[in-house]
């Protein structure tokens, strides 16, 4: 049975990436718990311009867990403490206490500028695939899908790869705010794919040296990211990365 | 220059360094456990690590690693804290696969730096670089039993010695894994191993070189110098081992 449960939203108000920055604070009251949180806050946001408040400002798209569009930092965790491989859209009221306080913070790394208080700029991820995250592809008349076969646990791994959504949660959970847990995804689905070996060295090289020039830290392997990531990639990844980038360098 | 200018390249830096040092470590550790069974075997290393061309190459080889590692660690620091931004987490929480060593590496290597200090007055400056000074000292500068037998007297260097151990254990059993990590001879499988082998195989060397501290510590003698105090007369000696302790 669904209960109605009472909250504080601790959230944070941040007017551009120059402005200092705050806490504001929002009780709400009688929320079920079967309401998302991202439901809540739209909530809170209808209270909040009801009381001739500005609204709260947070990224979201399909809130079904798979665009990488929401995020938000939960009582000190990406994404909330929701089941493992889910994002904030998919966390419940149901995993809060009635009477707790929610604290709600943005990414906060210096790769991800805040443009208004929990909304933050990732373009700093598009200009990362940009510098190499694709094959070069001579277009021309379709080839047979099933020309270049594929073993199905390297197709799989490639998969998993694939699935990370670009949210950003590696960063946020970084001490060092690091993305390579996303940039190591990205170079892998291609990697470990036929289609993308002749182009594996290059893009690795521009990928690293994009995410180095965007500054974004130094990965020191505390496994954060892996903890959060609600794709669930792990740092296999990373040494995979690693590895690519080693072998391009040294060939050079 | 890719290990200059490049995030993996400088994490390589820090991995080849920091294994190189644990192989130095493994050395040292076998060497200092010789000092439980033999007084000339010890001092025989010794002598032979002494002043010799080839031992002072090696050991400012060693100080080279040493300071790229510290260097390296510094700068990378700075950079992962620019990366973290100006505004800090109000809340936060450390999930269960985030070990505390990996997050306070460059706290831990701080007290390793401190406890290397303090080895290297105890030890170092009163052996290779008194030789190599001329300077006068207590016990010839090849005696390096007796600057064991002197140091581990002291009970207050015992305790800083293990809590320097300590320290080194935490730091290597992150540093480990997580060296052949940036290497990228990693993967699922292999993760769980080199972490399983990283554990045991420093656990073992720092053990060692407890060992030795805590038997000096409690008054332990090899067995020949023990011979030499009481002239030879080893079975005498046995019995009289009490008695013999402070000479």
């Amino acid at each position: 049975m669904a209960k109605n449960i009472t909250v504080t939203v601790k959230f944070w108000k941040q007017n551009g990436p120059k402005d200092k920055g705050h806490f504001d604070s929002h009780v709400l009251k009688n929320i079920p718990d079967d309401t998302s949180f991202l439901e809540a806050l739209d909530i809170m946001n209808e209270e909040l311009i009801n009381d001739g408040k500005e609204p709260f400002v947070f990224d979201h798209d399909c809130r079904e867990g798979i665009c990488g569009m929401c995020s938000l930092y939960i009582n000190g965790v990406p994404h909330g403490k929701t089941e493992r491989g889910a994002t904030t859209c998919q966390l419940y009221m149901r995993k809060f206490k009635d009477g707790e306080t929610i604290t709600v913070e943005p990414w906060r790394s210096a790769g991800f500028p805040v443009i208004k208080d929990c909304m933050v700029d990732r373009t700093a991820f598009d200009k990362i695939i940009q510098a190499g995250g694709y094959t070069t592809v001579r277009t021309g008349a379709p080839q047979d899908a099933n020309a270049i076969l594929i073993p199905k646990q390297d197709a799989d791994e490639a998969m998993d790869c694939a699935s990370c959504i670009g949210c950003g949660a590696c960063v946020a959970a970084c001490k060092n705010g690091s993305a390579m847990l996303f940039v190591s995804s990205k170079v892998s689905q291609l990697a470990l794919l036929p289609q993308g070996r002749p182009e594996a060295a290059k893009r690795a090289k521009a990928m690293v040296a994009k995410m180095d020039e965007l500054g974004f830290g130094n990965c020191t392997n505390t496994r954060a990211c892996e903890a959060v990531c609600p794709k669930c990639e792990t740092i296999s990844n990373i040494a995979r990365l690693n590895r690519e980038f080693i072998k391009a360098k040294l060939a050079d | 220059m890719w290990l200059f200018n490049s995030s993996i390249g400088r994490k390589v830096v820090m991995s080849v360094t920091g294994v190189a040092l644990i192989l130095f470590l493994t050395f040292h550790a076998s060497m200092n456990v010789v000092a439980i069974f033999s007084k000339a075997g010890y001092n025989m290393i010794c002598e032979f690590l002494g002043s010799n061309w080839y031992a002072v190459v090696a050991t400012m080889g060693l100080a080279a690693l040493v300071a790229i590692h510290i260097i390296y660690a510094f700068w990378l620091t700075i950079q992962n804290l620019k990366a973290r931004g100006d505004n800090r987490y109000a809340v936060t929480t450390r999930p269960g696969e985030v070990s505390l060593a990996s997050q306070n590496m460059l706290v831990l290597g701080i007290i390793v730096i401190l406890g290397l200090l303090l080895h290297l007055f105890n030890f170092w400056y009163n052996m290779m670089f008194a030789e190599l000074a001329g300077m006068e000292t207590m016990y010839a500068p090849t005696d390096g039993y007796n600057y064991i037998v002197e140091t581990f007297n002291n009970p207050v260097y015992v305790v800083l010695y293990i809590v320097w151990l300590a320290a080194i254990w935490f730091h290597l059993s992150h540093g480990f894994w997580s060296a052949m990590q940036t290497l990228g001879i990693n993967g699922k499988i292999w993760f769980k191993r080199w972490k399983c082998i990283g554990i045991i195989y420093v656990t073992i060397i720092m053990a060692m070189f407890a060992l030795v501290c805590v038997m000096f510590a409690c008054g332990w003698q090899a067995p020949d110098a023990m011979a030499d105090c009481c002239g030879g007369a080893a079975e005498a000696c046995e019995k009289a081992a009490h008695a013999c302790g402070g000479c």
